[in-house]
């Protein structure tokens, strides 16, 4: 901001984007600003290299000779620096600078500054040994930054390093926003055809279609780099060309009203299910265990979606209901169940498992429900442990096995057509698809409903809630049981598909895993929740499902709680929010926009009317 | 609406009766309400009849929101009766109170924010509906009938307010509203709980005079047009003045007077309670 004085420009039209003031000149820095980001970005690599990833992730190779996983943790952060550098606020009545010298010269600087930790970490790696405190204070990490040369390199390539991939952080912003469109597509392509290597091959094979993939992919993974710049070119050309149209088409989708929308949502889902069903039969084992797991989540977060989303009820103890779905179902499913083993078949013990959970939730539900807030959510947090360490229990290993669980469930037969076991992920797939299938039938109805509404209404101010004729702990216990028998649907299926049960399946991780599942995708929306199940299980992977990336899962959760807190920052309504969530995070900003367009009546009360006049005329 | 059925009148308990001697529609009796040492009411004897208006003033701090708050049950009652139709409230949730046939609006206006205009008033009428989770899942007759009949209800319930609350209003949260138009919507959110009495706790409070004059003239009509009993808190005594048919003045939980406007404002009682003693002010 210490650049050249902005010229005066007047009132701008509100439509209309003010014109940009001359770029600044590169050296005049707002210094402070530049080293503070690049410190931090500085910092943020030495713990992101002494986490130990890029040793890790160095394994997995994105583009063949030239970048791995690894390295990509290392170099993303001095361009988030240099990037971010550059950024302007806007200020009302002030015009933006036009990008320039300027931004480059600033992301440079940020982000030899953001290199600059990890030279000094490469200098201290070579003459100090803190493996004591540091597990990861390796030779093997010294090398990996070092790129297999001496220290002093080291020390100069990472300054350069970061000083280049900033400038490119900085230089993004030179880009006007088509190009900007075109280059993140090229790149989403090229890391989005790179992440998803194990599941294109997989589903290659499916199709016959082996050729095409042994031409993108290296023999021994990643992407041959001649094959990476052409999936970029097209991309990009693709991009250039389709520019807006899918959200040209997303707006017209959202104007349509009445009968039209319904016929194009009705559209939307059967060509989703379409793709979903047919799907399946051309992929292998590997895409068929992910979408499955995948779906159970799905499952488990739809779930806790009616009872965080609609409801309100802060339940961190939602795995409760997950390990009593599996365990009931393993019991009256399975011969080798300790004490009583109706060997019932798959479907008719699964109407027990509903009642059974069901009952579970009125019984965890009851003290629990007339909590409110922090209590509450502390509360269900304890209960969720107990039911576990009840199955852990000696007391009731006579019942469920204790630590040795209970193994050989047979898998879910229904009506003699399928018969899913473990073995078959392709079969556990349709099981778990036809599940949230009705999962979504019934949130859907629901929060359309007298009990949808009185369940928001809850969310929004339970005292009110009540003085309006709600009777807010029933309302409250039936969003609870409702969440439970989904839970309890995931479940049943889960001991069909491992074919055991141990009580370490049920960690309060679990919980915690669909709660972020849920505020990341979108709290109270159904394609939110699914979106979200699908980024964040199919990628990432569960509590103890690998995803996509595989060699992530150690790093899982520092992940997760990184993407939580972008999310929180960034985006609080989630990835796919509801119309509701967004309303209530943003009120202020849309009330404000609403008042500028003239949408909301003057608001017009004088203190002519509101000022205390509480003497009795005499 | 009409609540007078064959059973005897309650036993008045001294407190000058209005009516024309039928049992009164709400009626409290030794009602008191301590807060810790604090007596917010103190042997409260109170009662509103059918149809009637009454207004309650009384310098802050008088007990006027406690007297609201202890008969929708959201604060815990001290000792005596609230009697509603002959029929005891004591130990009631406050949804069954609702139920029975008492609403409310909320001094500073509590409208589920986030919810559209059509929703707030469509949510209220939980206690007279019963349609639940199966009708919805099955889509059923019953319940696409009932939904229909609530949104008709809700619709001709905001309709009362004229143009303001209606059309593409249906859809608006309610946190776009403007300040007079929530006022009015938690009105209507009273009225579509179907009661018999309805609780104005400030209503025009915030209001300008042209607003604050119609709203006036609308508390008139909820009785005549609607046959509701209606308790009004105001502070605004022109307000108090065209809509009572009676006026109780309370001070520090206790009754110091009743009766019409005009025997009221005059009252040497409730002019020491505003002003304070006359000696005191040298």
């Amino acid at each position: 901001m210490t650049a050249t004085l902005p010229p005066e420009t007047g009132a701008a039209g509100a439509s209309a984007e003010p014109p940009l003031a001359a770029s600044r000149p590169a050296l005049a820095q707002d210094w402070r600003r530049l080293v503070r980001m690049g410190a931090v970005g500085a910092v943020a690599q030495v713990f992101i290299a002494l986490s130990n990833m890029p040793v890790r992730l160095d394994e997995r190779v994105i583009v063949k000779p030239v970048l791995s996983l690894g390295y990509l943790t290392l170099l993303i952060v001095p361009f988030a620096a240099g990037h971010r550098v550059g950024h302007q606020i806007k200020r009302e009545g002030m015009p933006q600078h036009a990008a320039g010298a300027h931004e480059v010269a600033g992301g440079a600087a940020c982000g030899a500054v953001a290199g600059g930790g990890l030279s000094l970490l490469a200098v201290l790696l070579a003459n100090f040994d803190l493996r004591e405190p540091l597990v990861n204070w390796s030779p093997m990490l010294a090398e990996l930054l070092a790129f297999g040369n001496a220290t002093r390199f080291a020390v100069v390539i990472w300054l350069l390093i970061g000083a280049a991939v900033g400038a490119l952080g900085g230089g993004l912003r030179l880009l006007g926003p088509r190009t900007r469109r075109a280059v993140v597509t090229m790149a989403l392509a090229v890391g989005g055809a790179a992440v998803l290597e194990p599941l294109v091959v997989d589903l290659a094979e499916g199709m016959r279609l082996e050729a095409l993939t042994d031409r993108l992919y290296a023999r021994r993974g990643g992407i041959n780099w001649t094959s990476a710049l052409g999936l970029a070119a097209g991309s990009g050309i693709l991009a250039v060309l389709g520019r807006g149209r899918i959200q040209q088409a997303r707006a017209h989708i959202a104007e349509l009203e009445g009968a039209q929308r319904t016929r194009t949502n009705g559209l939307l889902i059967l060509a989703t299910a379409a793709v979903l069903i047919v799907l399946p039969l051309f992929a292998g084992k590997l895409t068929n265990e992910l979408l499955a797991n995948v779906g159970l989540f799905v499952l488990l977060a739809l779930g806790l979606n009616v009872v965080v989303g609609l409801a309100g009820i802060l339940d961190l103890g939602y795995v409760a209901f997950f390990a009593v779905g599996s365990y009931s179902a393993a019991v009256l499913t399975a011969a080798t169940s300790p004490r009583i083993n109706p060997e019932l078949p798959w479907l008719v013990a699964l109407i027990v498992v509903v009642i059974i959970t069901g009952l579970v939730g009125l019984f965890i539900g009851a003290p629990v429900i007339r909590m409110r807030g922090d209590y509450l959510a502390i509360v269900t947090l304890g209960f969720g442990e107990i039911i576990r360490l009840l199955f852990l229990s000696d007391w009731l290993s006579g019942w469920f096995g204790g630590s040795q669980g209970i193994t050989k469930i047979p898998g879910a037969g229904i009506f003699g057509l399928t018969d899913v076991a473990g073995t078959d992920p392709r079969r556990v797939f349709y099981l778990v698809l036809a599940f949230c299938a009705l999962a979504i039938y019934v949130s859907w109805r629901l929060e359309r409903s007298r009990l949808g509404r009185a369940w928001m209404a809850v969310r929004e101010d339970e005292t009110v809630a009540e003085a309006m004729g709600i009777n807010t702990v029933n309302v409250k216990l039936l969003a609870f049981v409702v969440g439970a028998v989904l839970g309890s649907f995931s479940g049943a299926i889960f001991s069909a598909k491992v074919g055991s049960v141990f009580p370490n399946s049920f960690l309060i991780l679990v919980s915690i895993v669909i709660l972020v599942v849920v505020i990341f995708g979108g709290m109270g929306n159904i394609v939110g929740v699914i979106a979200g199940s699908a980024v964040l299980i199919g990628v990432l992977g569960g509590p103890k499902q690998p995803g996509l990336l595989a060699e992530f899962s150690e790093f899982k959760l520092l992940i997760y709680g990184a993407l939580l807190i972008w999310m929180m920052l960034a985006r609080p309504e989630g990835l796919i929010p509801s119309v509701r969530r967004s309303r209530e995070l943003h009120q202020q900003e849309m009330a404000q926009d609403a008042w500028l367009k003239g949408q909301v009546e003057d608001d017009n009360h004088d203190d002519g009317g509101s000022g205390p006049q509480a003497t009795p005329a005499t | 609406m009409s609540a007078t059925n064959g059973t005897p009148p309650a036993p008045s308990t001294g407190s000058p009766t209005n009516g024309d001697g039928h049992r009164p529609l709400l009626e409290t009796r030794d009602l008191s309400v301590d807060f810790g040492g604090l007596h917010a009411l103190d042997r409260l004897d109170f009662e509103v009849h059918e149809g009637e208006i009454v207004s309650v003033i009384g310098p802050n701090g008088a007990g006027k929101t406690t007297l609201f708050n202890a008969i929708t049950a959201t604060v815990d009652v001290s000792a005596g009766d609230i009697l509603f139709e002959g029929a005891s409230l004591m130990g009631l949730d406050a949804n069954r109170v609702t139920a029975r046939g008492i609403a409310r609006t909320f001094q500073n206006v509590r409208l589920f924010a986030n919810m559209t205009v059509l929703e707030n008033v469509m949510v209220s009428q939980h206690c007279r509906t019963r349609q639940h989770a199966f009708g919805a899942l099955f889509y059923t007759p019953s319940f696409r009938r009932e939904e229909t009949e609530i949104r008709e209800r809700a619709e001709k319930v905001l309709s009362f307010f004229g143009s303001r609350l209606v059309g593409y209003r249906f859809d608006q949260p309610a946190f776009t509203l403007s300040y007079a138009n929530r006022r009015r919507l938690e009105i209507a959110r009273a009225m579509a709980t179907q009661p018999k009495l309805i609780l104005l706790d400030e209503p025009v409070a915030g209001m300008n005079p042209v607003e604050s004059a119609e709203l006036t003239g609308m508390i008139g009509r909820l009785r005549d047009e609607w046959g509701f009993a209606i308790v009004v808190i105001e502070h605004h005594m022109d307000v108090v003045r065209e809509v009572s048919d009676r006026v109780v003045v309370l001070d520090h939980g206790t009754k110091i007077a009743e009766g019409d406007y005009a025997e009221v404002s005059t009252d040497p009682r409730v002019i020491e309670a505003y002003l304070g003693h006359g000696t005191e002010a040298s």
